[in-house]
């Protein structure tokens, strides 16, 4: 137990002094006073007309204001925090030749990729707290609505779920770390898996779904939405390989109660439908969660699987000194 | 007295794909031992310190560290041995305290016992007027005799070095050959150093083992070594160099 705990007050001793965290920072204040003053300002256009808004404060965090929302921008650059804080974590020490030295102490060898990992997620805990503190903060100070209970919890929940995203692409890299010998080799692995599994999935889902379920210009009206109705259900089904997808459908409903579904208006059965059109009532936050349940489950299980796999390559890897 | 056997190897082998990288080796070295591990480079000296220090598993045969299995005890053997691998790296932005802090911390030394202990450390490998530069700025002398402190901070049993001398300048040699001599005749401790520079090894070991190819084709006292292999009667000179060129060659 000393072992990790010594490497884990080492390690987070480190990111405290890294140049890196300097720009991470430098990043956290640029991001949040630009998107709490861009939303905060296009709030007042948008609640024209609304008679009874609900979950004002949680706008902050969902709409896009001019160009995107707190959410998708986290679902989008947030794995590159993580993989910032991870891509050289084991070849840093390989090729300072401190890893022989450190496999040669009396501590079990998983210790240190434990405390590698758990430093790592600390730092991102401490990112998206931050972040998530600075708008709110200066959204109350620019909309002057003050959060409701509720409104706190489902904040917590966003907050939580947004770690163990960015604790996945944490994995990854570390992952590359492991099994490349050179920062950079791992770096660049990390950014091509991270452009795979966020951009061209998306692409790559609709090709697939052309292939297996063409929509084709027939007279019948039936068979035409039906083929319609398959093209889309296949993209959607290969569209949750991205764990980009997975955090956004997890959190959709948490941050925005006024959705009732994590599907696409096209998908929803005609129920859904008409409840969506019949109801502008939030749905309660129990009700939020079960439904984003197996997205949140499927984000917990790949970032576990993730860190698993890092584990088993480390430990079974020999460690030389040259 | 029958001294304590402290490293026992029995026809251990090591095999990388169809390479055999160490081939049935059976070894043992008495407690307080300087034992010189000589061989070319590529011989598997390297990789029979892997295997003893159980950062490596072996393919077959036993190995025993204080009566530890390396590869079944790790963290019992850790404990006792230190190990000083071939390039010794420190973290850079560190001084020289902050390293061998770090590692006492490791071995589970608290701060109150490690901190007289550094000083000491650092006294006696020469470094105490440098401990508070950046180990970054440290030279290859400074650094090999760092690695040393460090090794020597849990106080081991026993101490592995592997190449120790590598790359250091004459004087520098010296220093580090005058340690590992301390080493033994203060402390009692076991050594066991792999080389490829015969007159180091000639200088400081009790006992030398020749190996090439993974194979050892020769161990024991330095005088018993001239005899078995150059055929001499007590008392003719010969060096080192002799003895290993024979057998380097014959292999």
């Amino acid at each position: 137990m000393h072992g990790i705990l010594t490497i884990y007050r080492k390690e987070m001793e480190d990111h405290f002094s890294s140049m890196r965290f300097l720009l991470i920072a430098a990043l956290i204040v640029m991001i949040g006073v630009i998107i709490a003053s861009m939303v905060g300002m296009s709030m007042q256009e948008e609640l024209r007309g609304v008679a009874k808004p609900t979950f004002v404060f949680l706008m902050l965090f969902t709409s896009t204001g001019k160009l995107f929302s707190f959410v998708q921008f986290i679902g989008l650059l947030g794995p590159l925090i993580g993989i910032i804080l991870g891509f050289d974590a084991i070849n840093r020490e390989r090729s300072g030749r401190t890893l022989s030295k450190l496999v040669s102490q009396p501590i079990y060898r998983d210790a240190i990729i434990n405390a590698k990992f758990l430093a790592g997620v600390t730092m991102i805990a401490i990112v998206m707290a931050s972040l998530v503190l600075i708008i709110s903060g200066l959204g109350i100070r620019l909309i002057g609505v003050v959060p409701g209970a509720e409104e706190i919890w489902r904040l917590l929940i966003y907050l939580v779920l947004s770690i163990i995203y960015i604790s996945f692409w944490l994995g990854a890299a570390i992952l590359f770390s492991v099994v490349f010998r050179s920062t950079a080799t791992s770096a660049l692995a990390s950014l091509a898996v991270w452009i795979c599994l966020s951009f061209f999935i998306g692409l790559g889902g609709s090709f697939l779904a052309d292939a297996v379920a063409p929509i084709n210009q027939t007279a019948d009206m039936a068979e035409a939405t039906d083929a319609f109705l398959k093209n889309a259900e296949i993209q959607r089904v290969a569209s949750l390989f991205s764990p980009m997808t997975l955090y956004g459908d997890a959190t959709s409903t948490i941050l925005d109660p006024m959705r009732k579904t994590t599907r696409a208006f096209v998908l929803m059965g005609p129920l859904e439908r008409f409840s969506l059109s019949r109801f502008q009532n939030p749905l309660p936050l129990g009700q939020s969660v079960v439904i984003v349940a197996p997205f949140m489950i499927s984000l917990i299980a790949i970032t576990f699987v993730c860190f698993g796999i890092c584990y088993a390559v480390f430990m079974r890897q020999e460690i030389r000194s040259t | 007295m029958e001294k304590e056997i402290v490293i026992r190897m029995e026809e251990l082998t090591k095999l990388y794909g169809t390479q055999t990288a160490v081939d049935r080796l059976t070894l043992s070295v008495a407690q307080g031992e300087v034992f010189g591990f000589l061989g070319p480079n590529g011989a598997g000296k390297t990789t029979t310190m892997l295997m003893l220090l159980g950062l490596t598993e072996p393919t077959s045969g036993t190995v025993r560290v204080c009566g530890f299995d390396p590869a079944r005890d790790p963290l019992k053997v850790k404990e006792i041995i230190g190990y000083l691998p071939e390039h010794v790296g420190f973290y850079e932005d560190m001084d020289a305290r902050q390293n061998l802090r770090y590692i006492a911390r490791l071995n589970d030394i608290p701060d109150r016992i490690s901190t007289a202990r550094i000083d000491r450390l650092l006294e006696e490998v020469d470094l105490a007027g440098e401990a508070t530069k950046k180990v970054g700025s440290y030279s290859k002398g400074m650094r090999q005799r760092l690695g040393i402190a460090e090794v020597l901070i849990k106080e081991p049993k026993v101490v592995f070095l592997d190449e120790p001398t590598i790359g250091l300048d004459p004087d520098g040699t010296n220093r580090m050959l005058d340690l590992i001599q301390a080493l033994s005749r203060e402390r009692q401790m076991t050594i066991f150093f792999s080389s490829h520079l015969l007159d180091q090894v000639q200088q400081i070991s009790d006992r030398i083992g020749i190996m090439i190819k993974g194979k050892l084709v020769a161990a024991g006292p330095l005088a018993e070594l001239a005899q078995r292999g150059l055929g001499l009667e007590e008392g003719e000179a010969y060096t080192l160099e002799e003895i290993y060129m024979k057998y380097f060659k014959e292999a």
